[in-house]
């Protein structure tokens, strides 16, 4: 099956599915920070609704296990007074032999009007996309190691909110890029935003093929690549990843690539440190640098609630 | 039954004849090409003015889905699909389900293919080893006197280089040739489409080069010791090419193939995640494809087929990664392997040796010659037939074909197979 080039935006250019942060334009991603600030108060307030989504049903279809992610998904639906359906498909429907688009469209027969799906292939978010009916949308919560982009425009809020301008940024990501959605959806996410410089910084087992033909530096010495940035992104090493073939053992990865505060010494005084969670204390982040002063890993946490409201209610717009 | 076929222009590759000529049959075979015999009352005539007879295709990697897979296509549809597109002999690789490892399974396969109608030729690879789990050899001997053309362990590992060069050294001393697919399966891992920027732009999982050389350079290296005629199948690396380029160099009885998709397409075409263009070995990149095409050229790949995998519908319409590898290929390759000839990779005579007298003799099919004496297995070829490919025309059941919507200027027109026209 082949599938149509971007039908992430309509034809009037509002977002209609929110699958990859590869094919939108500044100008949209700029929306999705703006409206995603304007509901970062929310929160605060003693009532925490905004009536956006009222009347819809929203039904989070996570294929892959997720704490985190599907919380704030569920959480931003509820503070958009969306009704919200959790499916565990990993024990249900799937495991009795049910194809992908049959449970889909079992579940778009019960009027669903947007879906959030995560799932271990690389693709499925856009194969979701162009099976669904013309009114329901589909939101990315990551497929395979291609793309998260709700996360990294929460790690964009984050960034805006403590330096503003992105063109003058030095950004350094740091862990196991080859597998990670995460990486690849804040890589292009930095570059539409013009970031100045954006590096990644990985051993050269967890560095993917040509990886500098996603529009970054590479870096195999920490000491280098954090050298003056303004912005750390560490990320996560997955269990599995950590003793074997790809790395000896943590604490080797730890020696080379964990970020202790000697390390974020040389960075920019001013610089952030950011984390998608969850950490591996003493992995790839030392406990002092994980709590100190510059690590605004729990912010982009709140700020997730935020961009997913943003992201929910522009599609909400565009289907209107 | 006496035809002629008048007024085209007859492409004989082994003797480098290329004139318009008449061809006339009688009953199954050629009995003159050029002076019209004595005596003869022809019963059907077919005018073929300003196009090409040229021998009948063959195509040396088909499967066919049976036994086992007749949910995908089946032995009739497919042999039919072959012959409508100017496909004379097809050669069936043996990894259906059960697998083609017992004289039994050739025979039953022979038998569906007479009641189906010999549609086209049928030749079968046998499997190197039982089941196809690279560790006990299959009975070649058994398999080659039902007709067995060759044996293969088609995409699956061998257990460990020893059985492998047993293997090899059994099947040379049964004069059998074996197929091999170049794969190092821990290379190959669970990837799904190239190593390269686009694999690392989409995080699809990466199928490296040296997947395919790593296998590559032991596989040579095992022809060298044990001299066992080898046919490397579905070649598609460019260092690959330059691999088997320096082993028929030094004299190795080497031949390679490479898939028609591989001439034409490249991982960039992957695209949205089109499942489609996920086949094994994947799509590479511009500098592959054109190394193929040199390959070609030069005669280092000697003949180019298919490896046609039909699919149901369900079989692709997954994301990508779990979605089955394979394309369906029997409907475009003649019009893709002609645009070979319009891009001016090859020359109308090269390509017709490529696409039948080349197949035949690596496994001696008595095939690919417009002679008097031989079978008349003819393909008539309009090269001024513009047309697009469009799925309602596909005649493999496999609707799985990436050149759907495809502008082709060379179609086949007609195809006589063993003196019948195919319908």
């Amino acid at each position: 099956m082949s599938y149509k080039s971007n039908i992430q935006v309509t034809n009037s250019g509002q977002l209609k599915h929110f699958l990859s942060i590869e094919g939108l334009s500044p100008s949209i991603l700029t929306q999705i920070l703006d409206t995603a600030e304007s509901f970062t108060t929310i929160g605060d307030r003693s009532v925490k609704k905004v009536p956006l989504l009222r009347g819809k049903t929203v039904a989070n279809l996570f294929f892959e296990n997720s704490t985190r992610t599907r919380s704030t998904f569920e959480l931003a639906a509820q503070r958009l007074s969306a009704d919200i359906l959790n499916l565990d498909v990993q024990t249900s429907s799937t495991k009795k032999g049910e194809s992908l688009l049959d449970t889909l469209h079992n579940l778009q027969a019960m009027q669903i009007d947007m879906f959030v799906i995560r799932h271990s292939d690389s693709g499925s978010a856009q194969f979701f996309a162009s099976h669904v009916e013309p009114g329901v949308s589909v939101l990315n919560a990551g497929d395979g190691q291609h793309s998260h982009p709700t996360q990294a425009m929460l790690d964009m809020l984050t960034i805006r909110h403590h330096k503003q301008d992105f063109t003058k940024l030095r950004v350094a990501i740091v862990g196991d890029i080859k597998h990670s959605r995460v990486a690849r959806s804040q890589i292009h996410a930095l570059n539409t935003l013009s970031t100045g410089e954006v590096r990644i910084v990985a051993p050269k087992t967890l560095l993917p093929m040509d990886a500098e033909s996603l529009g970054v530096k590479v870096y195999t010495d920490i000491k280098k690549g954090l050298k003056d940035v303004d912005v750390v992104i560490m990320l996560r090493l997955q269990k599995e990843r950590m003793e074997g073939a790809l790395l000896p053992s943590e604490a080797e990865y730890f020696k080379l690539f964990g970020l202790s505060n000697e390390r974020l010494a040389l960075a920019h005084p001013e610089a952030i440190v950011m984390h998608p969670g969850p950490a591996n204390r003493g992995v790839e982040i030392a406990s002092n640098v994980m709590d100190g002063m510059q690590s605004v890993i729990l912010q982009q946490v709140t700020f997730g609630i935020a961009v997913r409201m943003a992201v929910m209610s522009m599609i909400v717009g565009s289907n209107e | 039954m006496t035809t002629l076929i008048k007024n085209g222009l007859v492409i004989n590759p082994v003797t480098g004849l290329s004139e318009c000529l008449d061809v006339y049959i009688e009953g199954n075979l050629i009995i003159s090409v050029g002076e019209k015999p004595n005596d003869i009352n022809i019963e059907k005539e077919i005018d073929a003015k300003d196009c090409w007879v040229i021998p009948g295709i063959v195509d040396i990697k088909v499967r066919i889905r049976e036994p086992g897979y007749t949910h995908k296509a089946t032995l009739a549809s497919e042999t039919k699909a072959a012959a409508l597109n100017g496909i004379s002999t097809i050669c069936i690789p043996p990894d259906s389900s059960p697998v083609v490892d017992n004289a039994a399974i050739v025979t039953q396969l022979h038998h569906t293919n007479q009641r189906a109608g010999n549609q086209s030729h049928i030749y079968v690879v046998g499997a190197l080893t039982k089941n196809l789990n690279g560790e006990i050899l299959a009975n070649m001997a058994s398999l080659k006197e039902r007709g067995c053309v060759a044996v293969t362990n088609s995409i699956y590992p061998m257990q460990n280089n020893l059985i492998q060069r047993q293997a090899m050294e059994y099947a040379s001393g049964l004069d059998l040739t074996v197929v091999i697919q170049p794969i190092d399966h821990s290379l190959l891992g669970d990837g799904c489409a190239n190593e390269g920027a686009f694999a690392t732009r989409y995080g699809l999982a990466p199928i490296p080069e040296v997947a395919e050389t790593a296998a590559l350079a032991k596989d040579i290296e095992l022809v060298a010791q044990t001299g066992a005629k080898t046919h490397f199948g579905q070649i598609s690396c460019a260092r690959s090419v330059d691999m088997i380029r320096q082993a028929k160099k030094q004299g190795l009885p080497i031949t390679a193939d490479c898939a028609i998709h591989q001439l034409f397409l490249t991982d960039q075409d992957i695209a949205q995640f089109d499942t489609d263009k996920h086949v094994i070995p994947p799509l590479r990149s511009q500098r592959d494809l054109e190394a193929l095409r040199q390959g070609l050229v030069d005669g280092t790949i000697d003949c180019i087929c298919s490896d046609h995998q039909p699919h149901d519908l369900d079989a692709k319409l997954q994301p990508f990664p779990s979605s089955e590898a394979g394309m369906s290929g029997l409907d475009s390759l003649i019009p893709l392997a002609f645009k070979l000839v319009e891009d001016g990779v090859l020359t109308k005579e090269q390509l017709v040796k490529t696409m039948t007298s080349n197949p035949a003799d690596i496994f001696n099919l008595p095939a690919g010659k417009i002679e008097k004496g031989e079978l008349a297995d003819i393909c008539i070829i309009n090269p001024d037939e513009l047309f697009v490919l469009e799925e309602e025309s596909l005649r493999s059941e496999g609707k799985n074909n990436a050149f759907i919507n495809w502008s082709f200027s060379y179609k086949a027109v007609k195809t006589i197979i063993a003196g019948r026209v195919a319908k």
